[in-house]
């Protein structure tokens, strides 16, 4: 069982390599620099704040659509190959394939991660460098379980990458849509309200808060933020054995 | 996509996974239902950020990111459990963030909605006075559009704050200031209602009425909203509001 996993996984982190990920990681950092080296010549004040927050705010969206788009593209061409289907006609290889996958992507997010958190440590704490990369990290395999769930559902780019997006908005944005929903203007005892405040909450429960993770204040004003790192650590095992539990009931359901 | 057709029946599926898919359902659920649910208390409402970052980070649609930010906005109140709305809020925060909503969204009533009827409201005298000149200010801006604001900013000068000359200000403005075809005639006439000896009642009853019959007010949230405040003031109840603000004038 693990050799087959670890060839997938090694596989599946070669793959970045043929299809020049760190290349377009490379431009990500350059444009990233020169971003923030043009507004520290306009900012009159708080520069290095401004400098970090928007260098550790573009790095975390740009690394969360490369690595969901990477993982879409490599699943669907895996599907259109026919990669998956002869794998399906050996059942016990299935649960080897998925895992082999995740692991190889998520080896993929490590290596990602590792050169922005030290890039962004040369505007911020080592501390908080580490801190951000780490929950950046964690981030990125919740957003790699989803992608993977959404190829192996879709088999097509276009769904499931407007599903990955759709999931990974909703998340940002659940706590917000929460408040909205409870506000102390929403009209109390209509129907229509009561069921809308319902949902709101039923989908909450059902989704990671991602507006927790990876936040830009910890590179902006470092402090001690470490025992937040564990709840997203338990949030993320949580989430990504979810997430794997969709994918391969998914996967097991598929005839050969 | 696989069609349900092409599935194999769940008993395919392996009872470890099912049991894991179920498993972490339930912990997700478990987890979600534990963590601190999400509030946004008085304290914690930000510094506005500047115009042009807002309109930046729009994407090139101000006005969607202006009715956005107004909706999370309202969601700020006081600690729960609290009775009354927004007293706690720092007011140079929330006009900072009403002027920058105003500024993405110029033909936008909501944030000039939710100063005059929302946060002008508060039992603190200097809170209301500070909404009351922001309303003031906004609607010097564009004059036509907004004075249905003032007008109601006129009566809660009038007779939330008992402040007689500052009313007669904002009535004369409207009356000055707001000339366009579209005013209806007897919006210029806010000074005779000012000086009218009605109650707030009557004061509010007769600008919303005219306000209604204008065609200025069709949004049916809107007009539920007012319906209850004049049911308030009918109650002679109107919120909690009315004891706390003798006590706060007493205080102040």
């Amino acid at each position: 069982m693990l050799r087959p996993l670890a060839t997938i996984a090694r596989s599946t982190a070669a793959e970045a390599i043929h299809t020049r990920f760190g290349w377009l990681l490379a431009a990500v950092v350059l444009l990233g620099f020169s971003l923030v080296q043009f507004l520290a010549q306009v900012a009159i004040t708080e520069t290095r704040e401004i400098q970090v927050a928007l260098l550790a705010a573009s790095f975390r969206f740009t690394l969360v659509f490369l690595v969901g788009l990477f993982v879409i593209t490599g699943i669907t061409r895996d599907h259109n190959d026919k990669v998956v289907d002869p794998m399906c006609s050996l059942p016990l290889s299935r649960g080897g394939y998925y895992l082999g996958k995740l692991l190889g992507y998520s080896l993929l997010c490590l290596v990602s991660v590792l050169p922005l958190a030290l890039l962004l440590a040369l505007f911020t704490t080592p501390d908080a460098a580490v801190l951000w990369g780490a929950s950046l990290f964690l981030e990125l395999l919740i957003v790699c379980a989803a992608s993977l769930l959404f190829g192996f559902a879709f088999g097509q780019v276009t769904p499931a990458v407007s599903a990955l997006v759709g999931f990974y908005l909703i998340s940002r944005a659940i706590a917000s849509i929460q408040l909205m929903a409870h506000g102390p203007l929403a009209e109390a005892g209509s129907f229509s309200q009561a069921v809308m405040t319902r949902l709101v909450d039923g989908i909450a429960y059902l989704l990671p808060d991602l507006d927790q993770f990876t936040r830009t204040e910890w590179v902006v004003y470092p402090a001690a933020h470490w025992p937040e790192l564990l709840v997203l650590a338990g949030q993320t095992l949580i989430y990504v054995l979810l997430l794997a539990g969709i994918a391969l009931f998914d996967l097991y359901r598929r005839d050969p | 996509m696989t069609g349900a057709s092409d599935l194999r029946p769940v008993s395919a599926v392996p009872a470890a996974v099912v049991w894991l898919l179920l498993g972490a359902l339930v912990l997700q659920i478990g987890w979600r239902a534990l963590a601190p649910r999400p509030t946004a208390e008085a304290r914690n409402l930000p510094a506005a950020p500047s115009a042009m970052l807002l309109q930046i980070a729009s994407l090139g649609d101000p006005v969607a990111l202006a009715k956005v930010l107004m909706l999370w906005l309202q969601a700020y109140d006081n600690p729960p459990g609290v009775s009354i709305p927004f007293l706690e809020l720092d007011y140079r925060r929330v006009t900072g963030w009403l002027d920058r909503i105003l500024t993405l969204d110029p033909a936008g009533q909501y944030p000039l909605l939710a100063a005059s009827r929302l946060y002008g409201a508060v039992p603190d005298p200097r809170k209301q006075r500070q909404m009351l000149d922001f309303v003031h200010g906004k609607f010097l801006e564009d004059p036509d559009r907004r004075w249905p604001w003032l007008a109601h900013a006129a009566v809660m000068a009038r007779h939330r704050l008992k402040d007689l000359p500052r009313s007669l200000r904002y009535a004369q403005a409207i009356t000055e200031r707001a000339t366009g075809a579209q005013v209806p005639g007897w919006a210029r006439q806010m000074r005779a209602l000012v000086l009218e000896q009605a109650g707030e009642l009557e004061a509010a009853r007769a600008l919303i009425g005219a306000l209604v019959a204008n065609g200025r007010i069709t949004d049916s949230h809107e007009l539920n909203f007012l319906r209850r405040e004049l049911e308030r003031l009918e109650a002679g109840s109107e919120r909690p509001r009315d004891d706390a603000a003798a006590t706060g004038e007493n205080e102040s």
